[in-house]
């Protein structure tokens, strides 16, 4: 991993139209604002994986259960 | 083609019944055919089902029927991804997490999957507004 230590107001270009922001520092959170082409998918980390486990979960449902809630309807 | 299913034992589906998922489901990219199978006529969910992997079957559903005010903009590369033209060719659903106690089931309005049904191909997108819908929406809060 490259580390690189910046400070507030400064930035870092990644590849030819990418542009990381450091906008602002308090306690322990770090504002980063993103400058990239809309083709370029830009998540919080946590969210793709979250979804990921969401939709194990999804999967998880057995036979049965699926049986039960059809004789509900 | 007869392929194995989850829920339904071997079942018969057409090939323009596949869907096409070139990225797969998030956490599942390997599988990438899939064919929608409804659970019964009068049911609301469908299983998003792996033509190659019995296991792998997804619940899905309308979100519109648990939520009426669900919607949200396509970004322009799940568009172009998608090779989506015109509304009409877009169907969404919604990964369902059903629970014994059936109030407790969930649904996925935070990453749907959009289906372009005239090219048959889908993608789990996730909406640009990732506040606005939850990963996990009761299905007991609205609809049905």
């Amino acid at each position: 991993m490259l580390v690189l230590t910046r400070k507030k107001d400064e930035s870092i270009i990644i590849g030819d139209n990418i542009e990381l922001k450091i906008l602002n520092i308090e306690g322990e959170s770090v504002k980063v604002g993103i400058v990239a082409p809309s083709s370029i998918k830009i998540y919080r980390s946590e969210i793709y994986q979250s979804i990921t486990e969401q939709n194990r979960e999804v999967l998880s449902v057995s036979k049965d259960l699926l049986e039960i809630i059809k004789k509900k309807k | 083609m007869l392929i194995e299913t989850k829920f339904f034992g071997s079942t018969e589906i057409t090939e323009n019944q596949i869907i096409n998922f070139p990225e797969g489901i998030l956490g599942f990219e390997e599988y990438n055919k899939f064919a929608m199978i409804p659970v019964d006529s009068e049911s609301p969910f469908i299983i998003l089902q792996s033509i190659n992997e019995k296991q792998i079957g997804f619940v899905m559903a309308y979100p519109f029927l648990f939520n009426s005010q669900y919607e949200f903009d396509v970004s322009d590369l799940d568009k172009k991804e998608l090779g989506i033209e015109k509304l009409e060719d877009v169907s969404v659903y919604s990964l369902v997490t059903l629970k014994e106690v059936f109030e407790e089931s969930t649904m996925n309005l935070l990453s749907p999957i959009i289906i372009n049904s005239k090219k048959n191909l889908g993608k789990q997108i996730v909406l640009n507004d990732q506040e606005k819908y939850p990963l996990r929406y009761l299905l007991s809060k609205g609809g049905v």
